[in-house]
């Protein structure tokens, strides 16, 4: 069996930042294996700009982004082993991996870094009444074909779901020469950025129809037409509502999944409201040495915040590798009114440095107050003027504010 | 000139093709869509091989779905299609005793295996079985088998003995010549026989009306299932159903064999037999009896809905035999389920009717039962898939991330009989796109493969034939050219 120090299971934003980062701390004995032919992941099929404002103070494409990780990732001379999928991870560490190079074969590794990234919810899961023709497809797929492959899945489209892939891609389809009829959202408020509302649809005279949703799919062979209605405050269809639109193409942006399937396998718990590993500060798993970041983690807004929080990651596997992760008391983070998440879901103890705790809303709010308290004791309020579960928050704990409390809740009011 | 041209490329005709071609008889196969078990009862469907408690004694439905429950499990051997006896549950609810009772009467008739059996042996065979529940009827020879799977191995077997398959072959015109009979397709292709099967499904009552032979009445019964994950279920967990009633056995929860849960059908009457659309109605139904059965079942993952379409005869048996009115046709039309559990038995009992009509059934020597599957790939031990990536690199190129399935193995059934030429093709012989990602990622990949394999360009692969095509085009055209309008 081969070994290696740490092993990095995705080369895309996050596997690529946490092995330079651990690096950068040290390790030397480091593999970095992607499923692609290709590394930089996703990022490679966004070739639209407004990447790495944050992180290089430019608007970068994807693969720009990408090829600046990749670039550090060479410097750093990290072998990277692409076309290679892992199929197992078990709970003391030890990767299945396969290509066509070597076949089926295992590497023990000393610590190892979940960097998987997501998936698309698929049309199934959402039980749209209907037929099943071609022309169904997920914003991604829909942007590999036409990115990567130079092929257009259709020319009349329907987007269900305004998360930023779906409006990135009605600008796409649109540049492409396609007529996007509308992008539907189930939900009153749009899951998207802001600057992707205003430069992906406003710009183009794309209807936006929020409460609303897909209720009926047409067409034997390729899809015909499909059927929108107004949602009520329950998200249920208001029947009378119907409008039926002709168009050869659905595009689905409802929802990433973290893709958890191999630290499942390996016993890492998982978090019901983002769908990844339960970690702390140190981005670790209730597997000990397995280290998480990116998008199979929690899903981010901005990669910028990808690359920040796999360095982290990387630092703390260095940081195992050499026995420095401290095993003190767990303190529980809970999300308490008003909030989906919060990331880390627990702290390590004792604190020694800054944690910045990230957070989501569960539904947009304007002047209102977060507040950070364990038990009765309030640690931190804070008055907020607007918030959106669409963006990422952020609050930095600093090791004094933390006493002999044995639960934190973050909430709003 | 074929001896027998089979019309209908479903489980039914693709079982009777594999039967004959164990004959010396040349044999075709004719159907309507792109492949085999691409529309119809054959593509969605329970995947239940029941044990034969059900059908009404004395009846020919009985009698060949104990048989075909029987022959199931040495079929899918020898077909390389995964087979799982995981054993029938129909739970009876307080008050229903005398129900489950009759049930169990009736199964003795029929020769199936069966017990009744408390709610300490119910808790026992299926953890989280709803408390309404305490009794049940215990089918243990029940089993479960993927039905497309079973009809592609089915027919490449038969092709692979020599048989023939016509695809996109919908017969519209039939004509006597001589003894035999020129089937004619709508674009004009002709094929020539000296019999014929009816194995049309939904279609068999058209079939017979072309060959003026006898008035088939059918009413397509539309069944709508929800697709769970895999690793929800146990792989041995049975099927549960509730009491049947006059519209069938009801909405089951069911492990499949390639181990998902699938949960359904409904039973909704419907004018139109190509009407394969779910509704909001019918998937609402097909969850509120599911979760009756097993309340805690995890709804939030689905991974795809689907609706087929059964052919039930107006006389409630099926419709099987020689036609008392034209020589030479053979009819099996009706198979409703257990058709699928049934068919196996169908096929034998359609053979010695053809040997009744003076056709030479005799087994040949040299006929090639196995047909080896790509699945068997995946659970081959590490040095065996090492010798093989070793040969072939393509198999260490994973395409399918959900199912792990690689480039290796799609390229292995492209060159498999019979031939996929669609991606629901691809996907329906190797899983690539039937995990959890729903294709997400590797549809575009595999309908790479396929352009490439067949030689034609990516905006002509289809999903499932002419029409479905995946792509409108080329990009790079840019904005100028919004040439709307659906297709």
């Amino acid at each position: 069996m081969r070994e290696a120090e740490l092993v990095v299971i995705g080369g895309g934003p996050a596997g690529l930042a946490a092995a330079v980062s651990a690096a950068e701390q040290g390790v030397r004995d480091i593999l970095v294996l992607d499923r692609n032919p290709f590394l930089g992941g996703i990022l490679q099929q966004c070739i639209h700009n407004g990447f790495g404002l944050h992180r290089f103070g430019e608007e970068l494409t994807g693969p720009e982004y990408a090829g600046r990780e990749i670039r550090r990732a060479a410097e750093h001379k990290i072998p990277c082993l692409t076309g290679t999928m892992v199929t197992d991870l078990s709970p003391d560490r030890v990767v299945t991996a396969v290509n066509p190079e070597s076949g089926e074969f295992r590497i023990r590794a000393g610590a190892v870094v979940l960097a998987m990234g997501c998936r698309e919810r698929p049309r199934g899961a959402l039980s749209i009444p209907g037929t099943r023709p071609a022309g169904i497809y997920t914003a991604g797929t829909a942007q590999r074909y036409v990115n990567l492959m130079g092929v257009l899945p259709g020319r009349r489209v329907v987007i269900l779901g305004s998360g930023d892939i779906g409006l990135i891609m009605a600008r796409r389809m649109t540049l492409e020469g396609a007529k996007v009829e509308a992008v539907c959202e189930l939900l009153p408020y749009s899951g998207g950025l802001t600057r992707n509302l205003v430069q992906c649809l406003q710009d183009f005279g794309i209807p936006l129809l929020l409460s609303h949703t897909v209720t009926g799919i047409e067409g034997g062979q390729r899809l015909t037409a499909v059927t929108v209605s107004e949602v009520d405050g329950n998200r249920r269809p208001i029947p009378g509502t119907e409008r039926r639109f002709p168009c050869d193409t659905l595009l689905l942006s409802v929802g990433l999944i973290p893709e958890n399937e191999l630290s499942k396998g390996a016993g890492v718990a998982l978090d019901p409201a983002t769908g990844g590993p339960v970690t702390d500060q140190f981005r670790q798993t209730s597997v000990p040495g397995v280290f998480a970041c990116g998008n199979v983690l929690h899903v981010h807004d901005l990669v910028d915040y990808v690359s920040e929080e796999a360095a982290l990651c990387g630092r703390s596997a260095a940081a195992f590798l050499r026995g420095g992760i401290p095993e003190g008391r767990t303190l529980p983070l809970r999300a308490g009114a008003g909030i989906r998440y919060v990331l880390p879901q627990k702290l390590t103890l004792p604190l020694t440095e800054r944690a910045d705790l990230f957070f989501r809303v569960r539904e947009p709010v304007s002047g209102t107050i977060l507040r950070l308290r364990a038990g009765g004791r309030v640690i931190r309020e804070i008055r907020k003027r607007q918030m959106a579960p669409g963006e990422m928050e952020r609050l930095k704990l600093e090791p004094g504010e933390i006493g002999e409390e044995s639960e934190l809740t973050l909430e709003l009011g | 000139m074929f001896d027998t041209a089979v019309i209908g490329g479903g489980v039914v005709g693709c079982l009777i093709a594999r039967e004959l071609s164990r004959t010396r008889l040349k044999v075709a196969v004719l159907e309507g869509a792109a492949d085999v078990a691409m529309k119809g009862a054959s593509a969605a469907n329970s995947g239940i091989a029941h044990a034969g408690f059900d059908p009404e004694p004395g009846t020919l439905m009985a009698a060949l779905n104990v048989e075909g429950s029987a022959r199931m499990p040495a079929l899918c051997a020898e077909l390389h299609v995964p087979f799982v006896r995981n054993g029938s549950l129909v739970l009876g609810r307080a008050g229903e005793e005398g129900a489950l009772q009759a049930l169990c009467e009736r199964g003795k008739i029929n020769g199936a295996e069966v017990s009744l059996i408390g709610r300490a042996g119910l808790e026992e065979l299926r953890p989280g079985i709803s408390p309404a529940f305490t009794a049940a009827l215990w089918a243990p020879k029940g089993g479960i088998v993927c039905p497309y799977q079973l009809t592609i191995a089915a027919m490449g077997n038969a092709m692979d003995n020599g048989a023939e398959l016509f695809t996109d072959f919908r017969v519209v015109r039939v004509v006597r010549e001589g003894k035999g009979f020129v089937l004619e397709a709508e674009d004009g292709r002709t094929v020539r026989c000296r019999t014929a099967v009816n194995a049309a499904g939904i279609h068999a009552d058209e079939v017979s009306a072309l060959f003026g032979a006898e008035k088939i009445g059918l009413t397509p019964r539309k069944g709508e299932y929800l697709l769970l994950e895999k690793g929800i279920c146990r792989p041995g967990d049975p099927t549960l159903f509730t009491l049947p009633d006059e519209r069938g056995k009801g909405v089951l929860v069911s492990p499949t064999a390639d181990g998902n849960l699938i949960l359904g059908p409904t039973a909704q009457d419907s004018a139109d037999k190509e009407d394969t659309a779910t509704t909001a109605e019918g998937l609402r139904k097909v969850r509120e009896k599911a979760l009756e059965m097993v309340p805690d079942l995890p709804l939030n993952r689905v991974i795809t809905s689907f609706c087929g379409v059964r052919a039930v005869p107006a006389g409630g048996d099926f419709v099987l035999g020689l036609s008392k009115i034209v020589p030479g046709l053979v009819q099996a039309a009706g198979i409703q389920s257990p058709g699928l559990t049934s068919s196996p038995a169908i096929a034998a009992f359609v053979r010695a009717r053809l040997g009744e009509l003076g056709l030479d059934v005799a087994e040949r020597p040299d006929f090639r039962p196995e047909r080896p599957s790509v699945h068997d790939f995946g659970s081959l031990p590490e040095e065996r898939k090492n010798e093989i990536i070793r040969r072939d690199p393509a198999f260490g190129r994973m395409v399918c991330r959900c199912e792990h399935i690689s480039e290796g193995e799609i390229l292995a059934v492209l060159r498999q009989n019979p031939r996929p030429t669609t991606l629901d093709g691809i996907k329906r012989r190797t899983r690539a796109g039937m995990g959890r990602c729903q294709g997400g990622f590797c549809s575009p990949l595999a309908a790479e493969l396929l352009s490439r394999y067949l030689g034609v360009p990516l905006e002509e692969i289809t999903l499932k034939g002419k029409g479905s095509e995946l792509l409108a085009g080329t990009t790079g055209k840019g904005a100028k050219a919004p040439k709307g309008g659906a297709r």
